[in-house]
């Protein structure tokens, strides 16, 4: 059994709205030091196997194929024995 | 010409669709449930605007695994005529059918309004009824309708003369003002404008009915040139 911690977030190429709204927000509280903000997803999966690189190669299809897309996302992933 | 417009679970546009195709432009359509594996019979599919599934994990990534969407990829390959608007755009993107990615609004606001669009390539089968630069005004309602394609996919875009309409007055963030664009082989249109909602005077504009008639010439061409 594995665990995969993914982290999906958008290419540095691709202005975010949501994560501009949130820096705006901090400089309003003060923090002017944050110079910038990445704002992305975070999934948790919990996978039956043995075959640490058949799991591997089983998360990357879910996540080009589901959890990111990868025209304006990239991804990476931890695999953890679970 | 026979229509199919795709009901996805949380689609809300469809039956707006239906109506503009059957009743205004006297083109038959039927409503087909995304659960629904085949699309025989038909010369045209449409995807709907809404909400499908919910906009889950992002605009279209849910719907792009319905079972319908096997048939939408053989009918897009077979060369059949394929369009989606707004949400339908986005589930085009996602399944790979059109390049590219749709993107929060700039403003963060989901907007509702009339968008001046101009047709900038009218060589396609979606946009041969207007003409060449045509100031048209079709109404937006999107809250995820900034267009993004990394450098090398836009210059391919521009290269190819994919951008079907761009903004007049880029109200999205929507790179290269761009609002509808079709495939490599032209055979498939994603557009975020509504055509759909403007084709009746008494509801503020027939601009909209264009892409349905452009359709009728491409598909009535096709037939006379199968029989000739």
């Amino acid at each position: 059994m594995f665990k995969a911690k993914i982290y999906v977030n958008y290419k540095p190429s691709v202005l975010d709205p949501k994560a501009e709204a949130i820096k705006t927000a901090l400089t309003r509280m003060n923090h002017q030091n944050v110079q910038d903000v990445r704002y992305g997803k975070y999934f948790e999966l919990l996978l039956q196997g043995d075959d640490e690189a058949a799991v591997r190669a089983q998360v990357e299809e879910i996540c080009d194929q589901l959890l990111a897309n990868v025209n304006m996302e990239t991804y990476r992933f931890d695999l953890e024995v679970a | 010409m026979r229509a199919a417009v795709i009901t996805f679970p949380g689609s809300n546009c469809d039956e707006d669709l239906q109506w503009a195709l059957a009743h205004v432009c006297g083109i038959p359509a039927d409503l087909v449930p995304a659960s629904q594996e085949t699309l025989a019979g038909y010369d045209a599919v449409f995807l709907p605007g809404g909400f499908s599934y919910g906009d889950y994990l992002r605009s279209g990534a849910i719907a792009r695994f319905s079972p319908i969407m096997t048939a939408v990829q053989d009918f897009a390959a077979a060369g059949g005529f394929v369009v989606g608007i707004c949400n339908g755009f986005q589930i085009l993107t996602e399944a790979g059918l059109l390049p590219g990615a749709l993107q929060w609004n700039t403003s963060l606001h989901f907007i509702c309004a009339p968008a001046p669009l101009t047709v900038v390539n009218t060589a396609t089968a979606f946009s041969n009824h207007y003409a060449d630069m045509e100031s048209v005004t079709l109404p937006i309602a999107h809250g995820e309708g900034s267009y993004y394609a990394d450098p090398a996919t836009l210059a391919e875009l521009e290269a190819n003369h994919q951008v079907v309409f761009r903004y007049q007055d880029n109200p999205n963030g929507s790179i290269h003002d761009i609002a509808g664009i079709t495939n490599r082989a032209g055979n498939v249109l994603g557009m975020m404008p509504h055509p759909e909602r403007a084709v009746e005077a008494l509801l503020g504009g027939t601009d909209g009915r264009g892409v349905f008639y452009s359709l009728l010439n491409a598909t009535k061409g096709a037939a006379a040139h199968v029989a000739g």
